[in-house]
């Protein structure tokens, strides 16, 4: 069979290769063991930490794109704020994040169902304006979102009612993918006003983010393996989520990530030993 | 040419093991729970919500096949697995899968932009009585326009004179006070968030000690390692110096550094990749094929 043309590997036989890697551990649902690194357990901590009806605001700045990243990330920090009792105030910054917020509150209300909107989370939505959005929240936090998604005045509502401005919140959760996101949260809220804040994001955006840690931002979730590690810390914490299969969705995937990255390596390794003959070949000659 | 036939037989397999599948009705049913709500409201005032129910649920009361979802379902697998065609090189499936993602896109943001933008942010302030009355029913009754708010109306309506043959002249202003206030802004919080904030971050004791006295000689390599990656890095992009001796080899150490991240950031991004070709390859697998049942909805 004809695998190289003209000395190139055609590189379907690369993307075959890859989708066999990612496709068996997920058919044959492998998972391994996860240990949480110490970024993730400053996360954890930061949430964890705070005093029971804290006020946490979650901002999820990703579209769904980005979802098969930050997805679990979102529920494994909705689900540990429930199981906290903190108070959720979501918000984005980001057109198609209303559906992402809407699908965790689904989630909130499945598993959590003494969860009361506008008590114990609010729906803010989509604030459009990027960061013009941050710097009108940290002077008035009630222009900025005079209602909820469900047309009800902040005013109103005892989650909301108490803010003037965001710097009133305990904690922001900022879990984003590009601009805007943890870096604008960060130079708008987070370092002007000493606000505490954790984010979480891609892996792709996450070496971006680490410079601002611990001074400017507490830490980072970095991709799917940060969402696999905080899954496995809560649960080690919160046992009752051992059996809450939906609470396993970055574990899950990090079969997928082992098994292509297998490849990756290997792939890297073969191609420089070629290289490497080819080149030896030629000196002979 | 051998390759190719061997690519279009392992698809065509695949095919016919979808179609034989879907024929047996095992796979790619959307179930649904019909909820009368409120549960407390007179029967005239109420009205039926479907909300998702899974296929072990179908025997129950009020679940039943919801075949506008199904067919949603099918719709967004064969979509994905029409983006994916683009692997085999471009096509017309990938095309039409492209151009419907990006009219649908268009449509979601103009409509949600109406709403979440001049309907929530502007009329809101300018007439609230009339959106009160109509869509955000929160406003409260004492709320007054806000007339300042007809100055962005007045900008708004400037910017669309782009479109306009004639005197397109005038969306420069609206944009050009936009440019001016946004770079107004950015600058004064980049400047003490990253440029004071970076460098105070920077600013760390190269050998650290914990409160109880000992040595910590993780954390002094660690800030030993930030200080000289920040500082030779700084120096290969130093140009007003040659870079020859002792500032040749720091820069070269700065290349290192920076091939490291780069090699970092390669890295981070493989996981992504690899993470959204897996939630993808989850959905088809377990939402359509039903070929994996993680969330044990169908046994």
């Amino acid at each position: 069979m004809q695998f190289l043309t003209n000395g190139q590997l055609d590189r379907r036989w690369i993307f075959l290769g890859m989708l066999l890697a990612i496709a068996s551990p997920i058919l044959l649902q492998v998972t391994f063991p996860e240990k949480p690194s110490p970024k993730t357990i400053d996360v954890f901590n930061a949430i964890d930490q705070l005093s029971e009806s804290s006020r946490v605001v979650i901002a999820c700045d990703f579209d769904p794109a980005s979802a098969g990243e930050l997805e679990p990330m979102i529920s494994a920090i909705v689900r540990h704020c429930a199981l906290k009792r903190h108070r959720m105030i979501f918000l984005t910054l980001w057109l198609p994040g209303a559906p992402v917020i809407k699908s965790n509150i689904r989630m909130l209300v499945d598993e959590f169902p003494d969860y009361r909107s506008g008590i114990d989370y609010v729906d803010l939505g989509y604030q459009p304006g990027a960061e013009v959005v941050l710097k009108v929240l940290t002077s008035n936090f009630k222009k900025q979102c005079s209602s909820d998604t469900s047309g009800r005045n902040t005013a109103d509502l005892p989650i909301t009612a108490p803010l003037t401005t965001i710097q009133q919140v305990d904690l922001i959760v900022s879990v984003s993918t590009g601009f805007p996101g943890t870096t604008e949260w960060v130079q708008y809220v987070g370092s002007p006003h000493k606000v505490k804040m954790v984010g979480g994001t891609t892996a792709v955006s996450a070496p971006s983010l680490y410079a601002y840690i611990p001074r400017q931002l507490i830490s980072v979730l970095g991709g799917i393996k940060g969402a696999a590690e905080y899954e496995r810390k809560i649960m080690d914490h919160y046992p009752q989520l051992e059996a809450n299969q939906s609470a396993r969705e970055g574990i899950r995937r990090m079969g997928p990530q082992f098994m292509g990255h297998m490849l990756v390596v290997t792939l890297i390794v073969l191609g420089n030993i070629l290289f490497f003959v080819e080149k030896r070949k030629g000196t002979d000659r | 040419m051998k390759a190719d036939k061997l690519l279009a037989g392992i698809l065509l397999v695949l095919g016919l093991l979808v179609i034989i599948r879907a024929s047996s009705g095992d796979m790619g049913m959307v179930y649904t729970r019909a909820v009368s709500t409120p549960s407390d409201a007179p029967p005239e005032l109420r009205w039926t919500k479907y909300e998702a129910a899974t296929p072990i649920e179908s025997n129950e009361p009020g679940v039943a096949v919801s075949w506008p979802r199904t067919l949603g379902l099918w719709i967004a697998a064969l979509l994905t697995l029409a983006i994916f065609s683009f692997l085999l090189g471009d096509n017309v499936l990938y095309k039409l899968a492209e151009a419907l993602f990006v009219g649908v896109s268009a449509g979601y943001a103009m409509v949600a932009g109406i709403y979440d933008g001049i309907v929530s942010k502007l009329l809101s302030k300018l007439a609230p009585g009339l959106i009160r009355d109509s869509l955000i029913p929160g406003i409260p009754e004492t709320v007054e326009p806000d007339w300042l708010y007809v100055i962005p109306l007045i900008l708004s309506g400037m910017l669309l004179w782009r479109l306009s043959p004639k005197g397109g002249w005038i969306s420069r202003w609206p944009i050009a006070l936009f440019i001016g206030t946004t770079a107004g802004y950015r600058m004064v919080t980049y400047f003490e968030a990253d440029f004071v904030g970076q460098i105070q971050n920077t600013i760390v004791p190269l050998l650290v000690f914990a409160a109880d006295g000992s040595f910590d000689g993780v954390q002094s390599i660690k800030n030993i390692l930030m200080v000289t990656g920040v500082l030779s890095t700084l120096t290969y992009f130093f140009f007003s110096v040659e870079h020859v001796g002792i500032v040749h080899r720091v820069s070269r150490l700065g290349i290192w550094f920076l091939m490291i991240t780069f090699g970092v950031g390669f890295g981070m991004t493989v996981m992504g990749r690899i993470a959204l070709l897996a939630a993808r390859l989850e959905f088809l697998f377990d939402d359509w094929l039903w070929l994996i049942d993680p969330l044990n909805r169908r046994s």
